[in-house]
């Protein structure tokens, strides 16, 4: 079964509560690093929520854009890496080898989204926090990057479940953390493949975008842009 | 200008003890010197094995900067490699033949300044360890390195023109080898034996010798152009504003070759004060230097201008953001970049007073080595630190593990440099032989000239 994974999310839906945040860090095992480390800039969140003031006070206004991996179909991290630690999978993910990386960090210095993140330190989990550790992928060792996966653990589950009972996917079966979080569903996620799909629907919606779309490379995460009117 | 000639009239005997008198005597400042630069050195490894242990976390790293001064070392140290190999090379194909005592100073600080600088890329990887995952070796997984990366093209780089320097280097060492063979006794004989590979001096072995220099000569330079562009492309083929520029292989390679020849003016200086080699390293070597730092200050400052205009004019709002941060948070940097490579050295080397004052040339040069430091520093973090995303810009200041790592290499090229200098043939002694033969003084009028007779490549074969 041949697959391409792919998210849209709608701004008009976001209101910037971070819920895909917090089910992003508990799903995928993700350090909590403290305020000190923060404030130097070295958030490990896999997806992040951009929040850009429109106007100075008063009558500020905040915008919101949530930004996980874009899994771009021509993805500039791949092709810096010197050992293949990143790559793309046959379903047009964009992955990474946590044993294979050497820590050039190049990858994220040619990510336009800077989406990746680093292991600066080796994390820990004091008890009793270990117990939140998901069993379904590793914790990453010091000196490796790592980013949204587009919860490649729960698409394998799914995979294996269908072909176990013997059917295809159907269309919003695989839905990674924040999908599943998102209060006011702002965020789809679904199979290109399928054209009958949710998302396969959103790709042709007239108010899409792509984050610098100028640059060439075609992400697989498309941002369906704010309607003015009533409430906007 | 007679006083320049002084060496045609003594005898060899003479010539080899002025030569060669950093091999001969050593004494205790010597041993302060290097032990206090092996203190700064094992520092710096401790602090190292200490970052390797913890995490890159203990530098000043983030997201977005995530490659900070160790990265601006490398491509520092790299630079500096430039000049020697290049500028002896090219002196010896167009016969310039005041090069004899630079030469052999020069390329040394090739080789150890690629040896230092080689190592950042490894320093600062976040799993030193596992560095052996760049190199292609046969793997039971059929693993091999990507070589679409320009990192791996940087590796094969760097690995060519340091095999191919210090070839280079050895090549040219071997009839001084001799000599020092000749003259030395008990170990150092035995050592010279070895490394000067029984060369006699008879006619067939000097026109060898000569072929395989000037073949040598000319192999080097485009592995030297190529390096520096190669670095450049580390930076240029990246989708990060202020990197990705078409001209940044040239103007890497006239910022290498800039702050090369200001570092061989350092070292020269140095090892004339220290070697007190002043009647071989004479005024006049320093006068031909600085003409071509002069020249490239000239060229640099084209170089960014025309880079900075395309940029302003443009106001391509991605790029513009890293330009015009260095108007804020990076001006001290970006003032002490344009006040050190341009705006106090280009007028001070347009005068023969202070190309001809060692310690005035001196001054500039180190302000040269500094200013070239530093736009490596904007280059390098500044575009990082405005990418894209303005939500995640982020500015970077190194940590004191950073700066130690950084004094640590200076302290490594320096303790290289001078275990060198006690082993092996620090002044071309034979080149400086041949250039006296050659050399013949001429009286015109009052005053005198060099006059110098030489042998062209047709008429060498024909009288063989």
């Amino acid at each position: 079964m041949k697959h391409r994974w792919a998210m849209a999310i709608d701004l008009d839906r976001c209101t910037g509560c971070g819920a895909c945040v917090v089910a992003c860090t508990a799903e995928n095992n993700i350090p909590v690093i403290g305020e000190e480390e923060a404030a130097k800039g070295r958030l490990m969140h896999w997806i992040r929520v951009n929040r850009y003031w429109e106007e100075e006070n008063p009558g500020a206004r905040a915008t919101y854009l949530p930004v996980p991996c874009q899994h771009c179909q021509r993805a500039p991290c791949e092709i810096v890496c010197p050992v293949y630690a990143t790559y793309h999978s046959e379903d047009g993910l964009n992955a990474m080898v946590y044993n294979r990386c050497i820590g050039t960090r190049y990858c994220s210095n040619n990510c336009p989204y800077s989406v990746r993140v680093f292991n600066w330190y080796d994390y820990r989990w004091e008890k009793p926090l270990d117990e939140q550790l998901s069993p379904d992928l590793s914790v990453r060792s010091r000196g490796v990057m790592e980013k949204c996966t587009f919860c490649i653990q729960r698409i394998r589950r799914v995979k294996d479940k269908a072909a176990g009972e013997g059917r295809k996917i159907r269309d919003g079966e695989v839905q990674p953390a924040c999908v599943q979080t998102c209060p006011p569903g702002a965020l789809i996620f679904g199979d290109l493949e399928d054209p009958d799909s949710a998302i396969s629907r959103l790709f042709k919606d007239p108010r899409r975008f792509r984050l610098f779309e100028h640059l060439g490379t075609e992400p697989h995460v498309v941002y369906l842009k704010r309607r003015k009117g009533a409430g906007a | 200008m007679s006083g320049e000639h002084l060496l045609a009239r003594t005898d060899e005997a003479q010539l080899y003890r002025e030569l060669s008198r950093s091999n001969l005597v050593t004494t205790w400042k010597w041993f302060a010197g290097a032990g206090t630069l092996a203190l700064v050195l094992l520092w710096g490894i401790g602090v190292f094995v200490y970052m390797m242990m913890t995490g890159m976390g203990v530098t000043g790293l983030n997201r977005p900067v995530f490659w900070g001064i160790l990265i601006v070392n490398f491509v520092f140290w790299i630079g500096l490699s430039h000049s020697g190999t290049l500028i002896s090379a090219i002196l010896r194909l167009t016969h310039a033949t005041w090069r004899a005592p630079i030469l052999r100073a020069a390329e040394a600080m090739t080789a150890f300044s690629l040896m230092v600088g080689g190592l950042f890329p490894l320093i600062h990887l976040g799993r030193n360890w596992r560095f052996y995952y760049t190199i292609p070796y046969p793997n039971e997984r059929g693993l091999w390195p990507n070589m679409r990366s320009p990192l791996m093209w940087d590796a094969v780089a760097i690995n060519t023109y340091l095999i191919g320097s210090l070839t280079f280097l050895y090549v040219g060492m071997i009839p001084d080898l001799a000599i020092l063979r000749d003259k030395s006794e008990g170990w150092r004989r035995k050592q010279y034996s070895i490394l000067s590979l029984g060369f006699r001096g008879t006619h067939a072995e000097w026109r060898r010798y000569h072929r395989a220099s000037t073949l040598f000569a000319i192999l080097i330079i485009p592995v030297a152009v190529s390096v520096h562009s190669i670095v450049s492309w580390d930076f240029a083929m990246a989708k990060v504003p202020g990197w990705h520029s078409t001209i940044f292989a040239p103007y890497f390679v006239v910022g290498a070759i800039f702050s090369g020849i200001a570092g061989v003016v350092l070292v020269m200086a140095v090892l004339r004060r220290v070697f007190r080699l002043e009647r071989v390293l004479t005024p006049l070597h320093f006068d031909n230097l600085g003409k071509l730092l002069c020249m490239m200050s000239l060229i640099w400052a084209y170089f960014y201008f025309a880079e900075f205009l395309t940029v302003w004019y443009n106001r391509n709002p991605e790029e513009w953001e890293v330009f015009s941060s260095y108007g804020k948070s990076y001006l001290p940097v970006f003032l002490l970049m344009i006040m050190c490579n341009f705006v106090i050295p280009f007028p001070m080397l347009c005068m023969k007073k202070v190309r001809r004052s060692i310690p005035a040339i001196f001054f500039a040069s180190l302000l040269i080595v500094v200013g070239m430091y530093c736009e490596r520093i904007l280059i390098v973090t500044a575009s990082l630190a405005r990418r894209n995303d303005p939500f995640i810009w982020h500015n970077y200041f190194p940590t004191w593990v950073e700066l130690s790592i950084t004094a640590a290499s200076f302290a490594m090229f320096g303790l290289l440099y001078m275990v060198f200098s006690k082993i092996f043939p620090i002044m071309a002694i034979s080149d400086i032989k041949e250039r006296l033969f050659h050399t013949t003084e001429r009286a015109f009028g009052g005053a005198s000239a060099e006059a110098i007779a030489r042998v062209e490549e047709g008429e060498e074969e024909g009288s063989a």
